[in-house]
């Protein structure tokens, strides 16, 4: 029920956004009614150039227009609208920052002295909260002068840039416009600005592969200094959330994570022994043994299997699997954590069955006809066809495809977040509870978040290495793949 | 092979022989009975599922209901402030009107244990409406509470111990009293998709999730679509082939295969620190999600325009197109289709991503659905995540019952990208 109408958030939540949120509604929506206005004026330009192109174009006796009168409308719309589209995003993005630094420099040096950064970072985002009306408690004077400096200046910023956009867009508009003429090259222009879009567009990829790199180095440097590396790497003892109540760095030791990484690796062997057997029998099964009739509905199964979200299969674990094996481990007398390593496991290794099972189908159909039929014909059975013939030639894809699947489970997420534990304890005793890397990543990352402990940037580092080791298995499983395929071909 | 060298002629008749063929055969029946087997223990554990999920979510999709009548009386609601009455007084007198031997504050309050907390709330929402009932009497249909609800669909055992139940003896006696005058029922539980998420599992719905999973695709399509056709436009059709060309497309390959989580971390570090946007908006959500989708739309893309043949390309050059064009007039629309299913098929993708959506924040608390993308808001996938760790009993029936609703979503975008394939695609 919203009673109140006003979204209320957890008490997690409110932590986060109080330390991070820079720009008020209020701002954002001035943003909204930019880019309304640049397309309006983008639009305006198109008719204005097709308009006048058009004159050309009828006058009689006048020279062979160049272009037609839509690129010269083009033309313009986009040196209109591009340029003022840039100049409000790049606005808006780092408008917050820009009058944080300001804020805080305008606070007297009388009330800002002797205060840390982090005691400024506070009083900043007191003064941000009051400024988008929640007040807790009764702030000092001068946090309540800086806030009004900072709606006013919010304010003044927003229309600035307003103003300033639609400026920018009239001058462009006029002076395009004079541009324009029966031989100006106005499609070869309009198609250059194209190429350039797409140029960018492309660029997007890299940009996201830098920027990963860029933000999981930044953090996990920072968090390097004050944890050393060598005992994150080799370290025995994970203990993060110990760190944050001690407030103050951690005591060696605490972020050791080997734990953490045995206990993916131990799920991930229990989900790769699942689904490596079912996966390939599967995928033999389908390439020698099936006809047509019994593909159709196989294939269409294994897809809505791969295509159900890993938050379902997390729910199958806690509810359904993690149960039963508790269960099973009571009737057999073996001690059995409700949380156990292999509930998770299982249920990441149902997950992986389609993967492997396609991958390795591909890899089996991959083999040259021939090799199958000459087998065959000097009388083998099926069973020594798959066995003699087909899976060694098969091997490499099929090694590729495991060493794919081995880092999609290293990788995931939603199923161990849900059915595995968040102690991390040193064993390989599948009946006990782990935890894995990126259990302990969202473990940390969730609820109050602030960028100056080790807690936090501890999920930076662990996202590191989960980068470097699923970007490596990855490339190692294309290398297979491509070193030995060549053989048959 | 050698070391197999025949002495003689092997005589194929013999038992050896038959015994030989025969162990050979049962092998290669053996791996076909492995194969089966592998194949039933997969489909067997999709419908394990699949089951478990209809039979632990369809009692959400009903809700129980009592009906009661409220007497609303001058004393407690004043006519000149509806809204402002003493709400919590007139459903006390409605329980009484049921059970009048429950006199004393304990008993009172096991009664008032059976209708949900926020009775008061919907009986001042029906008088605020309706104002001319002050003084009369207010006949109103009600959610019962989750225990209630449990009981009615038959989830608590009655015949249990009385400590080991978690309705007791007397509310069971108020509860077989209401069904004795007809006043519980069961309809369909409509709550479940108008209402946000709450505290108590029978008001809890699944609109917010809803509207913010919305609102995240549509950030995630309007980024991903242009720049995704854009850059497979780009790579297939203009780039040269350099290593520049090479170093781009080694990259969204390997995009496609970086952990969901490390682009939640992307976007906590990047777009919530460094841009500001807020936390738990589906903005940010929505934006984490374009870049998982793009390599899937650059993909997608470039397979349909490598699929339009080159006479298309070569007949629009020779009439003296440009190569821009080729492109935007006839090879684009061309493989239109095949680019709107990959996309169809991106967007379910990103539909049922959670991890990522996790770190930016839209896993919160909240109880109105947003909106716009600024507000912060939760998504179908954190829903259930959230749902799946809260504690009350009726929260694992709704959990259920939203995932449900995930994979009806996704069935439908799957649905409808098979039949525009199916109808649009054309084959050359």
């Amino acid at each position: 029920m919203s009673v109140s109408g006003v979204p209320q958030t957890g008490p997690m939540a409110t932590a986060g956004a109080l330390r991070i949120s820079h720009s008020p509604l209020r701002g954002q929506n001035v943003v909204g009614y930019s880019l309304l206005l640049i397309v309006i004026l983008s639009l305006v330009a198109y008719y204005v150039g097709r308009g006048s192109a058009r004159r050309f174009a009828g006058a009689a006796g006048g020279d062979k227009i160049h272009s037609l009168p839509g690129y010269h409308g083009a033309f313009i719309a986009v040196w209109v609208g591009i340029p003022a589209f840039v100049l409000v995003l790049l606005w808006a993005s780092f408008q917050g920052a820009i009058l944080d630094s300001l804020i805080v420099s305008s606070l007297p040096s009388a009330f800002t002295e002797g205060k840390s950064p982090a005691e400024l970072n506070l009083v900043l985002s007191e003064i941000r909260n009051l400024a988008s009306g929640r007040a807790f408690g009764a702030p000092a004077p001068e946090v309540e002068a800086a806030a009004a400096r900072l709606v006013s200046w919010q304010h003044i910023a927003s229309w600035a840039m307003v103003v300033v956009a639609a400026t920018m867009m009239l001058l462009v508009l006029v002076y395009a416009r004079t541009r324009i003429a029966p031989r100006f090259r106005a499609r070869n222009n309009v198609e250059r600005v194209l190429s350039g879009l797409m140029v960018f567009c492309s660029v997007v990829a890299i940009l996201t592969t830098v920027g990963i790199i860029v933000s999981l180095l930044y953090e996990s440097i920072a968090f390097f200094r004050l944890v050393p590396l060598h005992e994150f790497l080799f370290g025995l003892k994970w203990e993060p959330q110990i760190a944050l109540r001690a407030d103050q760095v951690a005591g060696a030791g605490a972020f050791g994570a080997i734990p953490v990484f045995t206990g993916t690796l131990l799920i991930s062997v229990i989900a790769l022994a699942v689904a490596i057997p079912i996966g390939l029998l599967t995928a033999i099964f389908l390439v020698e043994y099936a006809d047509d009739r019994v593909r159709n509905v196989v294939k269409p199964i294994m897809e809505i299997l791969a295509g159900i979200p890993t938050v379902v299969f997390g729910f199958f674990a806690v509810l359904t699997v993690a149960p039963a094996i508790r269960e099973a481990g009571g009737l057999m007398g073996i001690a059995t954590s409700p949380n156990s390593a292999l509930a998770a496991g299982f249920v990441m290794g149902i997950m992986i069955i389609p993967f492997i099972s396609s991958l390795s189908d591909d890899a089996l159909r991959a083999v040259p006809r021939s090799m199958r039929d000459g087998s065959l014909a000097m009388g083998a059975t099926p069973a020594e066809t798959m066995t003699k013939v087909m899976l060694p030639a098969a091997l490499p894809g099929i090694m590729g495809g495991i060493l794919l699947a081995a880092s999609r489970a290293i990788g995931e997420t939603m199923i161990v977040v849900m059915a595995a534990g968040l102690i991390a304890t040193l064993t390989l005793n599948p009946m006990d509870s782990v935890t894995t890397v990126t259990v302990q990543i969202v473990t940390l990352l969730i609820g109050d978040t602030s960028f100056d402990s080790p807690k936090t940037l501890a999920a930076f580092a662990l996202g590191l290495v989960l980068f470097i080791v699923t970007l490596g298995l990855n490339v190692l499983a294309l290398q297979i793949v491509k070193k030995y395929r060549e053989q048959y071909e | 092979m050698s070391d197999t060298a025949l002495a003689g002629p092997v005589d194929w008749t013999s038992q050896q022989a038959a015994g030989r063929r025969r162990s050979r055969h049962a092998a290669n029946r053996r791996l076909q009975f492995y194969g089966i087997a592998a194949i039933s223990t997969a489909i067997g554990l999709l419908g394990l599922l699949i089951t478990t999920l209809v039979i632990g979510g369809y009692p959400a999709f009903l809700q129980t209901k009592i009906t009661l009548d409220f007497p609303i009386k001058a004393e407690y609601v004043d006519a000149a402030n509806p809204a402002g009455g003493n709400y919590r007084a007139v459903v006390r007198d409605a329980l009484l009107g049921i059970a009048p031997e429950a006199t004393t504050p304990p008993q009172q309050r096991l009664l008032g244990q059976l209708l949900t907390n926020n009775t008061q709330f919907f009986v001042r929402d029906a008088v605020v409406a309706n104002p001319s009932v002050i003084g009369g009497t207010l006949t109103l249909t009600v959610p019962a509470s989750d225990p209630i609800d449990q009981l009615n669909k038959g989830l608590i055992d009655r015949d249990l111990p009385e400590n080991q139940r978690r309705v007791n003896d007397v509310q069971l006696g108020f509860y077989d009293r209401l069904v004795a005058e007809n006043r519980v029922s069961a309809p369909f539980n409509w709550a479940l998709f108008f209402n946000a998420d709450s505290r108590f599992p029978e008001l809890a719905g699944l609109a917010g999730a809803i509207t913010g999973s919305f609102y995240a695709l549509l950030v995630c399509f309007l980024i991903s679509f242009p720049v995704g056709i854009a850059a497979a436009i780009y790579l297939e059709e203009f780039a040269p082939r350099n290593r520049w060309t090479y170093l781009i497309e080694v990259n969204i390959n390997n995009l496609a295969a970086v952990p969901s989580i490390v682009f939640g971390l992307l976007g906590l570090a990047v777009f919530i620190q460094v841009f500001g946007i807020p936390r738990s908006a589906p903005l940010a959500g929505g934006m984490v999600l374009a870049l998982m989708t793009l390599p899937t739309m650059i993909i997608v893309t470039r397979a349909s325009l490598k699929a339009i043949p080159p006479s298309i390309r070569e007949g629009a050059l020779g009439v003296g197109a440009s190569k821009h064009q080729v492109i935007m007039h006839h090879v684009l629309p061309l493989a239109l289709p095949g680019i709107l299913t990959g996309t169809i098929i991106g967007l379910a993708q990103a539909l049922g991503e959670t991890a990522p959506l996790l770190l930016v924040g839209m896993n919160a608390f909240i109880t109105s659905p947003p909106g716009g993308i600024l507000e912060a808001s939760t998504a179908l996938p954190t829903q259930i995540f959230i749902w799946a760790d809260s504690p009350e009993r009726g929260f694992t029936s709704r959990t259920s019952a939203a995932i449900l609703v995930l994979l009806a979503f996704l069935v439908v975008m799957n649905g409808i990208a098979i039949f525009l394939r199916q109808r649009l695609e054309r084959r050359w």
